[in-house]
């Protein structure tokens, strides 16, 4: 039998009681109702800073700034402008942010899989970290770490010294700092040819075991590369780097790196803290895997590690990647109380300093929200767009 | 909570002046009429200068420039409410109209006059920056500072003196900045760093708060002019005037002599015009300003004149013990000088000051008018 499909323009009543014609209408005005709101509000401020006689606009941000920073990753002296105060504190933000990331990560994972490790003590030890960290106000981890562990450090005359070469005091952690030498150009070339003999190598080993079933040992050959060459490259064409020591002179250390407290106490706090939440998103993770899949592959002969790494990660990692990329927006929006221990990140320098020398607050506001803003949603699309890869292909 | 009740505060408050179109409208006197009270922005704890004492009582003398507003306005000194902030949070709340008047050991500035729409209605106390050490340390001078780690206030002009200070006389330092100057007290005592810097008055109030004052020392170098003073919204000339002239009132009781003990006496009896017009005998000062006529009685007798609120709070009396220095009165060697108060009414002054005008508009003509001749060669 044969029927026709149901034309689209069936007889159609008033536009009043057509259902296209009355969402499209309602859709367009409530477009238009939030332009009017915006617009209204955007409007209103304008005038209310003008009746009052406030500077508004960006002008303000070629500025000379004229206050000191406590620690910049660029250059930078007084007589520089607002606007590189603004990247210095995004960058400031951004060391927090990836530093705070990369610590929770690792120490997140040791403790998912830690809490599910038949070992008793081992399982309760990870159980009383979560447990205890994960319920403890991030500000209030932060204070811990700056104002009663690192306040109780010696003045840098009675600094701990480890070697004469790394200290540690109320001012913060001093190391050697690399300072470039004659061998530094050959050495990182010699890195970037590391780098490509082992894309080279993993491919090459990919397609002998693929071809005869023998494996490689590529772990242990990439360690022996990274060694050998840069060693070996050193040799011959004289040291890379020279290492300047810290040295107590006058008030304070000079020379080296310096690691000022603030920054420590964040990072800590903050990485202690997210570990926590990651060590349950892993562990979830991996227990959403099926008992089933360890079976069927300890069947096929793998050993133990060979199915952590081939059968069980690639499976939780499904799980576990849409709420770590949370746990990792959380630790980004949470580095902005650093400004309670003055540590001079972007709401610190910029949204406080600035706006205050300023007087400057809607635009100052504005900018640090976008930011914001920005940097969660970039982390966002990087965690998306690996979801995506790694996702099941389904068929 | 520092931090987020910062960020919450400036948010709002930006958020405020963009929603807030009544508190420009409106006049300020009005609207604190309406409210029945003041509302002062003061600083976060500063003995001398704004700070609550055992009982819970806001003290000091920016308070007490607040509370002789509220004498001015409602002949009452206890309609004022105090909002504490930080340097950070002080000018939003200003300028999005939290506050009727700031009163917060805050320097007038060119920038903050012109570019953050604010007016400075004059200046209760001349102070000048300078550096709080550790005797342990050694130092005798500021010269002697290269390399040291400075703590400061954030958002202060005292920030910007430091910088230029360092870079003229070519030393290095490292700046440690806290929101709050109690936090920057405790890090100098902890050892977080070298120096404290801030305003030298702040520097004797925050000394008396180390568990061990004699052990620092406030350096002898004053670096910089920090005239502090009351601050208003600009543009609503009124209230500006109000605080300008209970500024005034409380220099000019205390220049004639009429202190919080006998100022009634001498409202009733006194045959000095000058003290008859201020204390609201004669004259039109209280009407012409939209204030009550015993305006300046209540602001005295309630709160007291320049010098009783500065010995009381900063002063001998206190237990900061500074001296009125450059603070005296200008006949006594200091700086403190009021503007007179008129002569005449309002009315009377335009009409005396009518012919003046006309030769001036005449004057001006001619010159103008010789302008447009292009010059002769």
């Amino acid at each position: 039998m044969h029927t026709d499909p149901p034309k689209a323009d069936a007889p159609r009543g008033s536009l009043l009681t057509d259902p296209k014609a009355r969402a499209w209408t309602f859709q367009i005005l409530s477009i238009l109702v939030v332009i009017g709101v915006g617009w209204y509000l955007f409007h209103n401020t304008q005038q209310n800073l003008a009746n009052r006689g406030i500077t508004s606009g960006f002008a303000f941000l070629d500025n000379s700034a004229g206050f000191g920073i406590l620690q910049s990753l660029i250059d930078y002296t007084e007589r520089d402008s607002y606007g590189r105060v603004f990247v210095i504190g995004l960058l400031n933000t951004l060391l927090v942010s990836v530093l705070g990331i990369f610590f929770a990560t690792v120490l997140g994972f040791l403790l998912g899989v830690a809490r599910l490790s038949p070992n008793w003590l081992i399982n309760k030890l990870a159980t009383v970290y979560i447990e205890t960290f994960r319920n403890i106000p991030p500000l209030l981890q932060i204070f811990f770490w700056y104002f009663a562990v690192l306040r109780a450090m010696p003045s840098p005359r009675q600094s701990y010294s480890f070697g004469d070469a790394l200290f540690v005091n109320i001012r913060g952690v001093y190391l050697p700092a690399p300072e470039a030498a004659g061998g530094l150009v050959p050495f990182f070339v010699s890195l970037a040819l590391v780098v490509v003999a082992w894309v080279v190598l993993a491919r090459w080993a990919r397609r002998r075991q693929e071809a005869t079933g023998v494996r490689f040992p590529v772990i242990w050959a990439n360690l022996a590369l990274l060694l050998a060459v840069p060693l070996l490259v050193s040799l011959v064409f004289g040291k890379p780097f020279t290492w300047s020591l810290p040295e107590l002179k006058g008030f304070n250390f000079v020379g080296g790196l310096a690691v000022i407290p603030e920054l420590v106490a964040i990072t800590f706090a903050l990485s202690i803290y997210t570990a926590a939440f990651i060590a349950e998103t892993v562990r979830s993770g991996i227990l959403a895997v099926s008992h089933g899949q360890t079976e069927a592959a300890r069947s096929l002969g793998l050993r133990p590690g060979l199915i952590l790494r081939l059968v069980i990660i690639p499976q939780a990692m499904r799980v576990i990647i849409p709420p770590l990329t949370s746990q990792y927006l959380n630790l980004v929006k949470n580095s902005s109380l650093a400004a309670a221990i003055g540590y001079p990140d972007l709401v610190s320098l910029f949204a406080g300093t600035v706006l205050n020398q300023t007087g400057q607050a809607i635009e100052t506001i504005a900018i640090t929200m976008s930011v914001y803003l920005a940097i969660s949603l970039s982390i966002s699309l990087l965690m998306n767009w690996y979801n995506k890869r790694i996702a099941l292909v389904e068929r | 909570m520092k931090a987020v009740k910062t960020t919450i505060a400036v948010v709002a408050a930006t958020a405020a002046l963009g929603l807030a179109t009544q508190a420009n409208a409106g006049s300020t006197l009005d609207a604190v009429m309406k409210k029945g009270f003041v509302q002062c922005g003061v600083s976060d704890g500063l003995p001398g200068f704004s700070y609550t004492d055992e009982k819970g009582q806001y003290r000091g003398i920016d308070v007490d420039v607040c509370r002789a507003v509220a004498a001015a306005v409602f002949g009452d000194a206890k309609k004022v409410k105090f909002t504490p902030l930080t340097a950070k949070e002080r000018f939003t709340a200003l300028q999005s109209g939290e506050v009727d008047v700031l009163s917060r050991n805050t320097t007038w500035t060119s920038s903050r006059d012109s570019a953050m729409g604010l007016n400075f209605a004059g200046v209760t106390y001349y102070d000048g920056q300078g550096f709080l050490v550790s005797k342990k340390l050694g130092v005798k001078s500021a010269k002697e500072l290269d390399g040291a780690a400075v703590c400061i206030q954030a958002g202060t002009t005292t920030e910007l003196n430091l910088s230029d200070y360092f870079r003229a006389t070519g030393m290095k330092y490292t700046p440690i900045s806290y929101d709050k100057s109690d936090e920057t007290v405790k890090a100098l005592e902890a050892g977080r760093c070298d120096v404290l810097t801030s305003d030298q008055s702040q520097l004797y109030a925050q000394r008396i708060k180390l568990a061990n004052p004699d052990g620092y020392v406030v350096l002898p170098e004053v670096i910089s002019k920090e005239p502090l003073g009351p601050v208003v919204r600009q543009g609503d000339e009124e209230w500006f005037d109000v605080v300008r002239w209970t500024l005034f009132a409380m220099l000019n009781a205390e220049e004639a002599g009429i202190s919080s003990k006998n100022v009634e006496q001498e409202a009733k009896s006194s045959k000095n015009p000058d003290v008859r017009r201020l204390l609201g005998a004669d004259g039109e000062l209280g009407k012409d300003l939209k204030l009550p006529k015993d305006w300046v009685v209540q602001i005295v007798k309630q709160v007291g004149n320049y010098g009783e609120v500065f010995d009381r709070n900063v002063g001998a009396g206190s237990e900061l013990k500074i001296a009125r220095g450059i603070n005296a009165l200008w006949n006594k060697g200091g700086l403190q000088y009021a503007l007179r108060c008129p002569t005449f009414s309002a009315f009377q002054a335009v009409v005396l000051m009518l012919p003046f005008s006309i030769v001036r508009r005449l004057r001006w003509k001619t010159k103008f008018v010789g302008q447009l001749t292009p010059p002769v060669r």
